[in-house]
């Protein structure tokens, strides 16, 4: 078990799988993270030695990850609603923001379907 | 795709000019047609009253929205809620 960026404890997965437990961290920059670090990516997290896990903690720090990640993504939100742009409205109105249509579809944003006017009769 | 950065940020000429002028106090207030200009450093501070396609919105212009195109601040469509005849809550915003 090893702590990166952390919370994060991945499991007894290979590496490469478990370093994209990070939030901010895909597979590839996994990959990118794990060439680096000098690390075949078919280790098992519980296989790691204290300086790999150290080496790849401190490739891990070139990027913003977790916290410090949500929270900009949160504040470049935020800007958008505070500045009044078409954007931030879509976003406090809580419809799709990049255009897509409205009429139909758009559920992960719109939420569970109302029930249907006029079925309760 | 954003704009090539070789062209530089797309301002039509007349509101540079416009925004010269207010800035002098020249001009009272800015009135475009031109949504697609871009929000420039030196009109920070200033109101700029943007067409929407049937009216200019007054848009006071602050440092946030540099980089953002003008028509992003006045909206083009107006919502007038759903629910006809069993008046339904309005949907919930935030």
């Amino acid at each position: 078990m090893a702590r990166i960026a952390g919370v994060n404890l991945p499991s007894n997965k290979r590496i490469e799988i478990a370093l994209t437990y990070i939030y901010g961290i895909g597979r590839p920059r996994s990959v990118e993270i794990i060439e680096k670090a000098g690390i075949s990516p078919d280790v098992r997290v519980k296989d790691l030695t204290e300086n790999e896990v150290a080496s790849l903690r401190r490739e891990v720090e070139q990027y913003v990850v977790e916290g410090d990640l949500r929270r900009r993504v949160y504040a470049s939100i935020q800007r958008l609603k505070d500045i009044n742009s078409y954007r931030g409205i879509r976003h406090k109105k809580r419809l799709p923001v990049r255009g897509q249509r409205t009429r139909a579809n758009a559920r992960t944003w719109k939420g569970p379907r109302p029930a249907k006017a006029g079925k309760k009769r | 795709m954003p704009r090539s950065t070789r062209k530089g940020p797309y301002v039509e000429e007349s509101l540079l000019e416009k925004v010269q002028k207010a800035k002098r106090g020249d001009l009272g207030e800015i009135k475009t047609w031109s949504r697609s200009s871009m929000v420039t450093p030196e009109m920070v501070g200033l109101t700029i009253k943007v067409h929407n396609g049937k009216l200019h919105l007054p848009v006071s212009i602050v440092e946030n929205m540099v980089g953002h195109k003008l028509g992003e601040f006045a909206p083009t469509r107006t919502f007038r809620s759903h629910g006809g005849m069993k008046k339904k809550k309005a949907p919930g915003l935030t």
